[in-house]
């Protein structure tokens, strides 16, 4: 008798359930990721300020840090979140199976069908657990970019220390160029993500609750 | 209410569940701790204001910038050199940089000049430059990496930091070479043993072949390959051998004071 109920119990829920889409661990690394790479960007554009390579600097309104030390400060405790957080992701992604369940197969037909449909607005959202082609290149793209932008900071951080990865780079000065493509490409990627995450709600409610 | 619902685990005592929640609620102190930490986190992200004046986060960040010293002290490879270059590498002109203008640098007189030795060494003695100059020196041309980011190669020669401090008997299991320079506003750096007994750490009296001009540091300045521009003192007037952090100009102001490359 009692072992009937039990088994009524445990169907009962499994039916209206909506199926997970962002584990738990996914979304946890996604959003301390989310702060750890908003706190190295604002805190790098003060860092660059101090010696541009570029004709430009950034608003002081968008740095953080107030100055130089301050900024220093920020991006050389904001790295440990970063690289801890995305170690975490990088181990638990390849062992769960995850990158290649969900990223894998990326072909080059895949990705020019895509763009067209996305481009034409065809592009369907009704599968969130299912990346397009768009989406597989510009996340595996930006997993790299990831790894490059930190192995870039270590080899400016530690220039003699780390030396063959400095030359790696093509040496000190060229790794900071390296370092800030790294962090525009970010940006660019924040754009696009940011922006297709409000087109598309269904996919930031998955990112925060998980369905 | 049909999602509330799909929340709740089946065959879970809802009121057991609630006081057992209630149990691992944190105190209210801790409660209004991490909602502060929540806002200033928010605050920082919304509007890009700077919050290093905010108490808590300035001591946690000096906490991990002390962190980072360690972790850097434990990654510091005694035996790792500095990268060299050709003389054709050397950056023309080398740049002065300072927190003063050129005419603002010390002018020291080097007949007057005496280097004074301080703290756990054997031979407390002080040092004219005519003594220093006649110490073996070696050249070095390296890379001078500065906070802001950028580089430039210059060509130091003179005695190897370490070989001074075996002839004056100095303690080197003590943690600090303690420099203090001629600037008006006292400039001064500690630097950590390791990096004093490193084999490129050196007391450097020539710039590409001639006497030390005033813009890089005459009569005497600390090259240092392994450590960011600031902690290689110019102008230098005293070295103090000891157990004790005596802070630096820069340091104290929040630059991460190991610093090293």
């Amino acid at each position: 008798m009692s072992s009937l109920t039990i088994g009524n119990e445990h169907a009962a829920p499994t039916t209206p359930r909506a199926k997970v889409i962002q584990p738990g661990w996914v979304r946890t690394v996604h959003w301390i990721n989310a702060v750890a790479i908003v706190l190295m960007i604002m805190s790098g554009w003060q860092v660059y300020n101090a010696s541009p390579l570029f004709r430009f600097s950034f608003p002081a309104s968008i740095t953080l840090g107030g100055w130089l030390g301050g900024a220093l400060l920020w991006h050389f405790a904001a790295m440990w979140l970063l690289m801890v957080n995305g170690l975490v992701y990088l181990t638990l992604g390849f062992a769960t199976g995850r990158f290649a369940k969900k990223l894998l197969p990326v072909t080059p037909s895949g990705v020019i069908a895509d763009t067209k449909a996305a481009l034409t607005g065809k592009l369907s959202h009704d599968d969130l657990s299912k990346y397009n082609y768009v989406q597989k290149l510009l996340y595996i793209g930006i997993i790299v970019v990831g790894v490059v932008i930190v192995l870039s900071g270590l080899s400016i951080w530690k220039p003699v220390q780390l030396q063959y990865l400095t030359a790696l780079f093509g040496g000190y000065d060229i790794a900071r160029y390296v370092h800030f493509v790294c962090m525009a490409a970010i940006c660019a990627f924040l754009v696009v993500h940011v922006a297709l995450a409000l087109l598309v709600p269904k996919s930031l409610r998955a990112m925060i609750i998980g369905r | 209410m049909g999602r509330l619902r799909s929340l709740l685990i089946p065959g879970v005592d809802k009121k057991l569940l609630v006081k057992d929640a209630v149990k691992a609620m944190p105190d209210l102190a801790r409660r209004r701790f991490i909602a502060g930490g929540a806002s200033l986190g928010a605050l920082t992200l919304l509007t890009g204001c700077d919050v290093s004046d905010s108490f808590s986060a300035d001591t946690l960040l000096a906490q991990i910038s002390k962190f980072n010293d360690a972790v850097q002290a434990a990654i510091f490879n005694p035996y790792a050199l500095a990268p060299t270059f050709p003389e054709s590498a050397i950056t023309k002109p080398f740049p002065f940089n300072a927190y003063y203008e050129i005419d603002d640098a010390p002018d020291v007189d080097g007949k007057a000049w005496k280097l004074e030795v301080r703290g756990l060494v054997d031979n407390k003695k002080s040092w004219t430059l005519e003594e220093l100059y006649k110490l073996p020196q070696v050249k070095q041309v390296t890379r001078h990496i500065c906070v802001e980011g950028w580089s430039a190669i210059g060509s130091w020669t003179g005695t190897p930091l370490r070989d001074f401090l075996k002839l004056i008997g100095a303690d080197t299991r003590a943690k600090y070479c303690w420099f203090q320079c001629a600037d008006a506003e006292g400039y001064n750096s500690p630097l950590d043993m390791e990096t004093a007994l490193h084999p490129q750490t050196q007391m450097t009296f020539k710039f590409a072949d001639e006497i030390l001009p005033r813009a890089y540091g005459f009569p005497m300045k600390i090259r240092v390959p392994t450590k960011l521009g600031f902690k290689n003192p110019k102008y230098v007037v005293s070295m103090e051998v000891t157990n004790d952090y005596k802070g630096g100009y820069w340091e104290d102001q929040g630059y991460n004071s190991f610093s090293g490359s």
